[in-house]
């Protein structure tokens, strides 16, 4: 098949739509460039695609899926459309002995669409765990550095919280934090008790309209999309924007597989399949932004290589794919008999915690290095597929009684989910599989993965507190788990918090990192990575926001590259 | 004239593009839309149902058993009219492991009333089929005769997905008092929380 080319050289060409490639596709086309946006899947279109206030009864599947797939553990029917735990044609492979899951999503806007809207800074500390407790490495650039582009972020997109002057946990621009519902005010007087922190959560969720956008209107649905756009996506909120400004060309159906390199070593272009003909499609550009998700980016730069980059772009480090992370998870929950005394009432809120317990034993010594934070969520939310197992399990039975219970228990329990840092270790990384493909033909990536103590020791501490918690809230904690086996005390599997960070990290020196503190390629200068491949260290914030900060404060610096015709 | 579903949807998307730089739809037009597809959807139900996997015997069992686990009572209809056995056919239709396990299981249960009994399960007395179903509705009666292992299995299994479909269904909702998946102004926070 003959390879077609397009003519056009466009300034940047941007390869993904999510947090990083909106947001700098916002950032560069508004600073007068003009930007080839490359997303791999469909186009989206809210009102059509979004399953916002469907009842389960609306659905033939109740929520369950065909055959009942959310009942195997994978999404559900709800959820905003394209981001799947297993895309059919797109494999991947976990090496044997290792176990890694890998939540993808092929849609403009990318798992934006999907994600908590948890918006966490960065602590100063975070930045530089290495002088502070001698494991991992520092980033090469602070927090002070970043705390301006944080303000962008927070300011333009909307996040709610307070101010509470927390080290671990440093505050942002917010607009005020919704009322707490029932649960969370149990907890936050066990809480109170016991001395551990519990203040309202920061989401991007609005609850004032902002900028053009209306205020959330409390149906407790993100994670379905939302039709009004009140919580922030890159689809509806950054690349907009940028289309307004008349500079942005969208290419979606777009599957990237290579960057193609020009005798200077700079990149010329992105070779990609259009996934609705099947044909090699290239876009040429001055500077290429990845930002496909770290382990994709990862995936593109190993794959391209060339005689100039035999190991792949960007590569000379061998860093490329290394110092894999995600979050360590542990999850659990309880029974809280006051809760059946609850009048019935609308508990739904916004998607999402409106209180959150951040890191709060970060001036003590612990049984394990780095931090936590734990959500948790519970209570009369919408009945769905799944909800009645345990207790089915428990009650046993049949007929009335059964159907009572049922009656009895609900909105009852509340989950607590810790999210702690990992420190990264060689025996996580991804590289590309020696003999499989996808079904465009590119090479697919093999995980490795495995835990080390330190993160055990977290995933027993998370356990340990919650159980505390419940019991000190009156409750009576349900969660067993075992320190043996392959999840110690519960801990989830690599990938499961869909966190996965660090395949091509910044640093000071070429020779430890792939990239420079403005995400831009030791090796190859008009190359960008601008995603979650960047981070240098997973700290227990959920990196969405750093991920969107650290974009524009990269994407400030091509435009002044750009303005000194560096570009 | 009434106004169709698209017109409404292309109208909203209009409005979008002209009114904002950003594809935002006015609140109350899409609560407005969200009620239009609910309208449309409810005209098409209410016709007799084909079973898509079970056996014209099969399914009757099968909607006896859901009626068994749960039956409409003085507080509310039943798993039946929740369309607890549609929904358990239509995923079963889908999925292999579910139609040997409910498949299987049916089956294994209409054999063990014969061995009893001397017939199937439908036609087993009352008394006859509260007695094999209290066998098989407990895990530790596996103790005292293994041979109800597999019927205890798929009983649990049932039960759950009887569960799944009673409860998410209106009367299933509304049963349980669920109150939401709507627009509200400001969120109330919660009422005063009675003392354990």
């Amino acid at each position: 098949m003959q390879v077609k080319r397009t003519p056009k050289t466009y300034e940047v060409c941007i390869i993904g739509s999510g947090a990083s490639g909106g947001t700098a596709a916002k950032v560069l086309t508004e600073g007068g460039l003009s930007v080839a946006l490359l997303e791999a899947g469909p186009p989206l279109v809210p009102e059509r695609d979004y399953k916002e206030h469907v009842w389960p009864y609306d659905l033939p599947h109740r929520g369950a899926g065909v055959g009942g797939r959310a009942r195997q553990g994978l999404e559900d029917e709800f959820l905003a459309p394209n981001g799947a735990w297993e895309i059919e044609g797109e494999p991947y492979v976990s090496a044997p002995g290792s176990k890694f899951r890998w939540f993808r999503s092929r849609i403009v806007g990318g798992r934006t669409n999907h994600w908590g809207r948890i918006a966490l800074r960065m602590a100063p500390v975070d930045f530089k765990v290495r002088s502070h407790d001698g494991m991992g490495d520092d980033w090469p650039v602070s927090y002070a550095e970043v705390a301006p582009y944080y303000d962008k972020v927070e300011s333009y997109i909307g996040v709610f919280g307070t101010r509470e002057n927390i080290p671990s946990a440093p505050d942002g621009i917010f607009l005020p934090p919704p009322k707490p519902r029932c649960t969370e005010t149990i907890i936050k007087k066990a809480c109170d008790h016991l001395n551990i922190l519990c203040i309202p959560s920061r989401l991007a969720i609005l609850t004032q309209p902002h900028n053009g956008r209306p205020a959330c209107h409390y149906c407790a649905q993100c994670g379905r999309g939302c039709i009004t756009a009140s919580n922030f996506s890159s689809s509806q909120v950054m690349i907009p924007p940028a289309e307004k400004t008349g500079r942005l060309t969208l290419i979606t159906g777009a599957m990237a597989r290579e960057l193609v390199v020009n005798k200077d070593g700079k990149v010329e272009a992105v070779s990609y399949v259009d996934t609705a003909t099947h044909e090699e499609k290239r876009i040429h550009a001055r500077a290429f932004i990845v930002a496909a998700s770290a382990c994709e980016s990862a995936r593109l730069l190993l794959n391209s290589k060339s005689t100039l980059f035999p190991d792949g772009l960007a590569n000379s480090s061998g860093v490329v794919g290394r110092n894999l992370m995600d979050t360590v998870g542990s999850d659990g929950g309880g029974y809280f008999p006051a809760l059946e005394k609850m009048p019935a009432h609308n508990h739904d809120g916004v998607g999402g915690m409106h209180m959150y317990l951040p890191w709060w034993k970060f001036d003590r010594k612990n049984e394990f290095l780095r931090g936590y934070h734990t959500e948790f969520g519970g209570g009369r939310g919408m009945p769905g597929v799944g909800d009645y197992d345990d207790l089915c399990d428990d009650f046993e039975g049949y007929g009335s009684a059964l159907k009572r219970e049922c009656k009895k228990k609900y909105g009852t329990y509340i989950g607590f989910a810790g999210r702690g840092e990992m420190i990264p270790n060689e025996n996580c990384y991804c590289e590309i599989d020696p003999s499989a493909v996808d079904q465009w033909g590119i090479p697919v990536l093999r995980f490795h993965w495995k835990w080390s103590d330190n993160e055990i020791k977290m995933a027993k501490d998370m356990q340990d507190t919650y159980r505390e918690i419940v019991e000190a809230a009156g409750g009576v904690y349900l969660t067993a788990t075992s320190p043996d086996g392959p999840n110690p005390y519960g801990i989830a599997d690599g990938g499961v918090i869909i966190h996965e960070v660090g395949t091509a990290r910044m640093g000071e020196h070429a020779a430890t990192s792939a990239l420079n503190q403005y995400c831009q390629a030791h090796d190859v200068k008009n190359l960008f990575v601008t995603d979650g491949a960047s981070f240098v260290t997973n700290a227990d914030k959920n990196p969405t926001l750093t991920i969107m900060a650290l974009t524009w404060r990269a994407s400030d610096y091509l435009l002044d590259q750009a303005k000194k015709g560096n570009l | 004239m009434p106004i169709s579903r698209r017109d409404i949807l292309k109208s909203l998307t209009l409005t979008a593009i002209t009114g904002s730089v950003l594809r935002v739809i006015p609140l109350e037009a899409a609560e407005y839309a969200h009620r239009m597809v609910r309208a449309a959807k409810a005209a098409a139900e209410n016709q007799m149902y084909t079973p898509k996997f079970f056996s014209a015997h099969s399914y009757k069992t099968l909607q006896a058993l859901c009626q068994t686990i749960i039956p409409s009572d003085e507080e509310a209809k039943g798993a039946i009219e929740a369309g607890a056995p549609e929904f358990i056919d239509l995923i079963t239709s889908e999925n292999k492991d579910y139609q040997v396990a409910l498949g299987g299981g049916l089956m294994w249960l209409d054999n063990t009333c014969i061995d009893r009994y001397g017939s199937v399960y439908l036609d087993c007395t009352p008394q006859q089929q509260k007695e094999i179903l209290d066998l098989i509705a407990y895990r530790n009666n596996a103790k005292h005769d293994p041979s109800l292992g597999q019927g205890i299995e798929f009983f649990g299994f049932l039960r759950k997905l009887t569960a799944d479909g009673f409860f998410t269904s209106e009367i299933g909702i509304e049963y349980l008092g669920y109150i939401g998946n709507t627009y509200v102004k400001e969120f109330p926070g919660c009422p005063p929380v009675p003392e354990a």
